[in-house]
């Protein structure tokens, strides 16, 4: 095989590099086209920059509690310059921007993390069964419809409960769902290029099964795999937010946009009078969604071959 | 028709079976699960335990009991947390509420996205259909934990319409808020769906054909159009009722609505293992059913599906 | 144009105009087509794809999809079809003017029986009761000869082959009794053995119930025996009309020529096929003058500019070109 690997690549490679080439700087023009894409792009770094340069010019810590503050936390800890609480402070009066800001890094990290997996696993998995084909692809394909039609949210609660809650089970209990919805898509994509002419000249120079499907199928599915991923951010951040609402995600003194927004929201059934509660975490949380889907949509029109 | 039913729930059983053993292997595997339990449980609860899985007795066997007793008698066991309380009776308080309000939030994001999909798609390009794509977009960033608060916000404090929860017999002023936050992301997938699916079915051929035909457009809607594009509405339907029952947890613990989700989340927080597993065991059941309904509604739509 | 007749035509097109709204402009589909047609009479409409032959007829029905319009008259009896309100519009179809597609697949709804198409037709237009219509729906099977259409009535379109859908659709159009059939390439998606059937039928249901027909192809073999007249179009215009027999022994337009030349005949194996060099117009730019001049073997600097008019020759025939005729006839005598 280490033979014919070599002769196999320059056979193969024509087609690939100028009309890659082409296909990303095209993509890339399109994109840019896009007005809403690329203000969502804008609103995305910003959003970024906050989440991890934003600390720098906190007054408070997310832990420290402004003590001067208690008790009458609903007439004077709101947003303000003078007391250095931009955000205001919550409940136990602590500074409600420092802790945004680590809510709004860790919603995204969790989004990129759960994305991360998709790509990986998800791409893997489906480019697998879309290329072997026949049973083996019948099995793997009931195998994740079997797993979509499962309540996850109930199973994972289930783990946190039974694994304790750490951060770590989060990461793992999310990334375990992500990545199926990629499968299928990315066994899609598999179907049609494996009919193309450059891997049927690899498969015709005897390139191994495994080769051909990482260095032939898998490069030409990043195009949808890469638009996907997006969409999948902000379902990921929704999925967290969604347990870490129920408190049963993060812990204290960690705190997430969900968790941010559970508590903003507790204040509403108390009466409301501490609403900046909600809606600084909230306005990020819709502000970061948003911007995903615009992003990925714009991304869409510039990468997916069906619009082509 | 009758025998794809059967074979359907012939699959459908082992499923569910699959699923009950699995959760409860899970349970034994759990470090410092309630079996081998480093803290101890309150002595009456663990005589309760003992008394109804045999703890003295195999795995295998206790499997067994535990699946025995489901099956024949919807019974989940004691719960591990209250001597006093079963699994199932915390269950049969519970769902009755999760179901009115469920099944509102169910049939108000079908009727109503099916609507605004379809009025979309016929007044498409004008100003409609950009409202209802428009109202699309803006919902789906609004999932049921970001609305809630909103609502109560708005109807409770601003305006004084609504209660900001209880159940009080399920009366619509207390159905109503829980409906709209369960509802409105759903509405928004289901009109994006159908507004899609009813395009591509107005520009096919057979529809040119009933106009040719000099139908009048109501009933070529009605008559022709509204099956095919209704199909990946109805395979949409499955991920949205787990969606909805999921949704229902946030639901129940913000409106305090005292339905099953309030258990599942408080028996979260306490560890109380025999509830939680008793109510994902229900909804993976429910989900199951569920889709084995979707599929027969498909067949029945499709004729090209043989069965 | 052949005979005259006292009474109006039943047909009368004049300079119909279809425009569709596209990403990238404009599309100019039909540009300026008049025609007329009488009781019982059959007409060719003859051009290659996008020569805007079938949007002339959607036109005239009314069909023409979303972001498509039309201009100029279509009169259906005296009654301008373009202006008229879509209730009463939906009166003339199916009743007075019925059509049949092309791809039998695909123009029947896959997830109706066959009998309820076919039935809600006469219950509409003609106030039948269910049973009824099915009833008369399976004698108008059984006149487009589907055996055991009566036990067949109630299957769906995809348990039936290509042909017999097709013959479904022509049940389906006739219905009514129509005064006019408007068949759109009817044969085109079919296996070869079955076009000449479904042709064989056509003409046997015209000669029965006097329906006039406008028979849409690109296939000039199908128009031969069938059609008295003949009208060519290309870029959304008229190149030639006339009656068949003239237009096939003495082609007066380069196009013409040029179709005929690509007909493969059997006795005259030897030759080898011509065919028109070049593609199809760009239909949103369309050039100032004749549309077939980067593909015609005449063409003459001036006609890139100069559209040719439309005028009638002695014999009542029509055509647009610059070329003189002799020029055009001694060309074919040349080549054969």
């Amino acid at each position: 095989m280490a033979v014919t690997d070599p002769t196999a690549t320059p056979l193969a490679a024509p087609a690939r590099p100028d009309k890659g080439r082409s296909l990303w700087t095209d993509a890339r023009r399109r994109f840019f086209r896009n007005k809403a894409a690329v203000v969502a792009l804008v609103v995305l770094v910003l959003i970024a920059l906050f989440a991890f340069f934003g600390g720098l010019v906190a007054r408070y810590d997310r832990e420290t509690v402004d003590f001067t503050l208690m008790g009458v936390n609903a007439r004077n800890g709101g947003p303000s310059l003078a007391t250095g609480h931009y955000f205001g402070v919550d409940d136990s009066g602590r500074d409600l921007y420092a802790r945004t800001v680590q809510g709004t890094r860790l919603s995204l990290m969790i989004g990129l993390v759960g994305s991360l997996v998709a790509v990986l696993v998800g791409t893997l998995y489906g480019a697998i069964s879309g290329y072997i084909g026949g049973r083996t692809d019948g099995v793997m394909m009931r195998i994740v419809d079997i797993l979509l039609s499962i309540p996850f949210m109930f199973v994972l609660i289930l783990m946190l409960v039974m694994f304790g809650r750490s951060l770590l089970m989060l990461f793992i209990g999310i990334g375990l769902t992500s990545w199926l919805g990629m499968a299928r898509i990315a066994r899609g994509q598999t179907l049609s290029i494996k009919n193309k002419e450059f891997v049927e000249a690899a498969i015709a120079t005897g390139v191994k099964r495994s080769a051909i499907i990482l260095r032939h199928v898998v490069p030409n599915l990043l195009g949808v795999v890469i638009v996907y991923a997006t969409l999948l951010i902000p379902d990921m951040i929704i999925y967290e937010s969604f347990i870490s609402f129920l408190g049963l995600g993060v812990q204290e003194p960690n705190t997430s946009l969900g968790a941010l927004i559970s508590q903003g929201a507790r204040q509403i059934l108390s009466g409301g009078e501490a609403a900046w509660q909600l809606w600084f975490p909230l306005g990020f949380f819709v502000a970061t969604l948003f911007a995903f889907y615009f992003v990925g949509d714009g991304l869409r029109d510039a990468l997916d071959p069906k619009d082509r | 028709m009758i025998t794809y039913i059967l074979r359907r729930l012939l699959v459908a059983i082992p499923t569910i079976l699959i699923l009950i053993v699995l959760s409860f292997m899970l349970m034994f595997a759990a470090p410092g699960g309630p079996f081998n339990s480093d803290k101890p449980l309150p002595a009456a609860v663990l005589a309760n335990i003992e008394a109804r899985y045999g703890l003295d007795q195999p795995y295998v066997v206790q499997i067994f009991n535990y699946v025995k007793n489901i099956v024949l008698h919807f019974d989940f066991g004691p719960s591990f947390k209250y001597r006093d309380q079963t699994v199932s009776g915390l269950i049969a308080q519970g769902f009755p509420v999760t179901l009115t309000y469920g099944s509102w939030a169910f049939a108000v994001s079908t009727v109503l996205g099916v609507a605004i999909g379809t009025v979309a798609a016929i007044r498409h390009n004008t100003w409609l259909d950009y409202l209802a794509v428009g109202s699309a977009i803006g919902a789906s960033v609004l999932p049921n934990f970001v609305l809630s608060p909103i609502l109560v916000l708005v109807f409770t404090i601003w305006l004084g319409w609504l209660p900001a929860g209880g159940w009080s017999n399920g009366g619509w002023e207390v159905v109503v808020m829980p409906v709209i936050a369960l509802a409105t992301t759903y509405v928004a997938s289901i009109a994006r769906i159908m507004r899609s699916s009813m395009l591509e079915v107005l520009g096919s051929g057979f529809i040119r054909t009933a106009r040719a035909k000099g139908l009048p457009m109501s009933r070529i809607i009605w008559r022709h159009a509204m099956k095919p594009a209704m199909l990946p509405v109805l395979s949409y339907l499955g991920p949205a009722f787990v969606g909805m029952i999921t949704g229902s947890v946030v639901i129940d613990i913000y409106f305090s609505t005292g339905g099953i989700g309030q258990y599942f989340v408080n028996s979260a927080l306490n560890r109380d293992y025999a509830v939680i597993m008793g109510v994902t065991i229900l909804v993976g059941v429910l989900t199951i059913l569920f889709n084995l309904l979707v599929d027969i509604l498909y067949a029945w739509i499709d004729p090209k599906i043989r069965y | 144009m052949g005979d005259v007749t006292t009474s109006a035509p039943l047909l009368e097109v004049e300079d119909l105009r279809v425009t569709f709204r596209t990403g990238d402009g404009q599309v100019n589909a039909v540009n300026g087509v008049s025609f007329a047609l009488d009781e019982g009479e059959t007409l060719a409409i003859v051009g290659e794809s996008g020569s805007g032959k079938s949007q002339t007829a959607y036109a005239a029905m009314g069909l023409l999809a979303r972001n498509g319009s039309a201009t100029g008259t279509v009169r259906y009896r005296g009654r301008n079809l373009l202006e008229l309100p879509q209730r009463e519009l939906n009166g003339i179809r199916s009743q007075e003017i019925a059509m049949i597609f092309q791809d039998p697949m695909t123009s029947l709804n896959p997830y109706m029986r066959v009998s309820d198409q076919m039935a809600e037709v006469l219950m509409l237009h003609k106030g039948m009761g269910k049973r009824q219509a099915v009833e008369e729906a399976a004698r108008m099977l059984d006149a487009v000869r589907i055996p055991d259409a009566r036990a067949r009535i109630g299957m769906y379109p995809h348990e039936f082959s290509g042909g017999m859908r097709q013959r479904i659709m022509i049940a389906m159009a006739l219905l009514c009794r129509p005064k006019l059939l408007i068949a759109d390439e009817p044969t085109t998606a079919l296996d070869v053995t079955v076009q000449a059937q479904i042709m064989r039928l056509l003409g046997e249901i015209r000669k029965d119930l006097g329906t006039a027909v406008i028979l849409i192809t690109h296939d000039l073999g199908v128009v031969a025996g069938f059609c008295e007249r003949t009208l060519v179009m290309y870029g959304g215009q008229i190149m030639e009309e006339g009656r068949t027999e003239a237009i096939f022994a003495t082609p007066t337009h380069p196009y013409t020529l040029g179709l005929l030349s690509a007909v493969p005949r059997i006795d005259r194996e030897d030759e080898a096929l011509l065919t028109i060099a070049g593609e199809p117009p760009d239909m949103s730019r369309l050039p100032p003058g004749c549309p077939f001049f980067p593909r015609c073997a005449f063409a003459r600097p001036e006609n890139e500019t100069i559209r040719p008019p439309l005028v009638t020759l002695p014999d009542g025939r029509r055509r647009a070109c610059h070329v003189p005729v002799e020029e055009i006839l001694a060309r074919k005598e040349a080549a054969q």
